[in-house]
């Protein structure tokens, strides 16, 4: 019976695309059987961060109104064999799906799958209300930015009234240059403000842009700063105890090192 | 010795700080549904309601609302006259 996690932000760009992407290869390289589903109907783009958008047949607005059947409108991963994407439509919008449509559809996937991963449209509109309806449990993202932090303190609230399970966090595009010279907030400062169980935390990243270009997701590659971020939240969404690494000390060559030295005995604990 | 302080940095607060300080200020009032007129119309009431058994200071007192761990507050400062 699989577990439906939905990614949302309420702000846009805070990577909520990227993250359910990473965190669906990273579960699936774990040998998680995983469904990612783009619920950003109009806007979609899970099909290009994932290289998948030319083999787009049937979306879920057509499964959603009985043109085709779930399993002809999911997308097998060309890398990896337990991992499926079913693509928003792009030529409707929100208002082709309802909340009770998803709910229907995630009771389907769940029975093919370990692990739904819902890509939520930004704002807190209809898309947002859809994308959330069927979730077990909520990831928000944001970025240690005023904007950001404050759209995600919207939705945790508005999560907390339509009585979800309590969300937790992942803080994306973290610049521990920035943080060490005191003019990016740091973790503590986020969770201070947000008050919710942190999840994960993504360091700023040059390879996510290179990686999207290529339609590779980041975490495919398991030796960049972010697609190691990714894969230890993979393993925490799998129960594994993962410690958050301390990226404000990590900045210079040697904190790097330290961080790196650090780090081994976790991904040792991991193959085994 | 002002200049001195602005060359290396020393008066001027962390971006990140003033950004969390900001953040809090703006998310009390983004949680909490109370508008300023609300909170005017809860002072008028609650000098009306108090002043009837105690002498008040009408001017001095404030009401706000405060962000705890848990909870968010609405704290009335009312200051009492001394009666001599």
């Amino acid at each position: 019976m699989a577990n439906v996690i939905t990614i949302t932000s309420g702000k846009g760009g805070v990577g909520k695309t990227t993250a359910t992407a990473n965190l669906g290869t990273a579960l699936a390289q774990r040998g998680c059987k995983v469904a990612v589903v783009d619920a950003d109907i109009g806007l979609r783009n899970l099909d290009v961060v994932m290289g998948l958008e030319n083999r787009i047949v049937y979306d879920l607005v057509d499964v959603v109104e009985g043109q085709c059947r779930l399993r002809q409108a999911l997308i097998k991963d060309k890398r990896l064999p337990e991992l499926y994407l079913l693509p928003a439509a792009q030529t409707r919008d929100k208002n082709a799906v309802d909340p009770k449509d998803m709910i229907k559809l995630c009771d389907q996937l769940r029975e093919d799958f370990d692990f739904v991963l819902i890509d939520s449209p930004a704002g807190i509109e209809q898309g947002y209300k859809n994308a959330v309806a069927p979730a077990d449990q909520v990831i928000v993202i944001t970025t240690p930015e005023v904007s950001a932090v404050r759209d995600a303190d919207r939705i945790i609230g508005l999560l907390e009234s339509a009585e979800k399970r309590s969300p937790r966090l992942v803080i994306n595009r973290l610049k521990p240059s920035m943080v060490k010279r005191g003019d990016m907030m740091d973790t503590a400062d986020v969770l201070e403000i947000l008050a919710i169980e942190l999840l994960g935390i993504v360091p700023e990243d040059d390879s996510i842009v290179a990686s999207t270009n290529r339609g590779e997701p980041v975490a495919l590659n398991g030796k960049t700063r972010a697609g190691m971020a990714f894969q230890n939240i993979a393993r925490r969404l799998l129960g594994d105890e993962v410690p958050f690494p301390e990226f404000n000390n990590a900045s210079g060559l040697l904190g790097r090192l330290w961080g790196f030295v650090r780090s081994r005995p976790i991904d040792f604990k991991a193959r085994n | 010795m002002k200049l001195f302080g602005v060359l290396f940095g020393r008066t001027k607060t962390k971006s990140s700080q003033v950004a969390k300080e900001r953040l809090k200020l703006v998310l009390v009032h983004d949680r909490i549904k109370v508008s300023p007129e609300l909170l005017d119309t809860l002072k008028g009431e609650l000098i009306g309601a108090i002043s009837k058994h105690i002498d008040i200071d009408q001017a001095g007192l404030e009401v706000t609302i405060t962000r705890g761990d848990k909870v968010d507050k609405l704290v009335a400062n009312i200051p009492i006259r001394r009666s001599r």
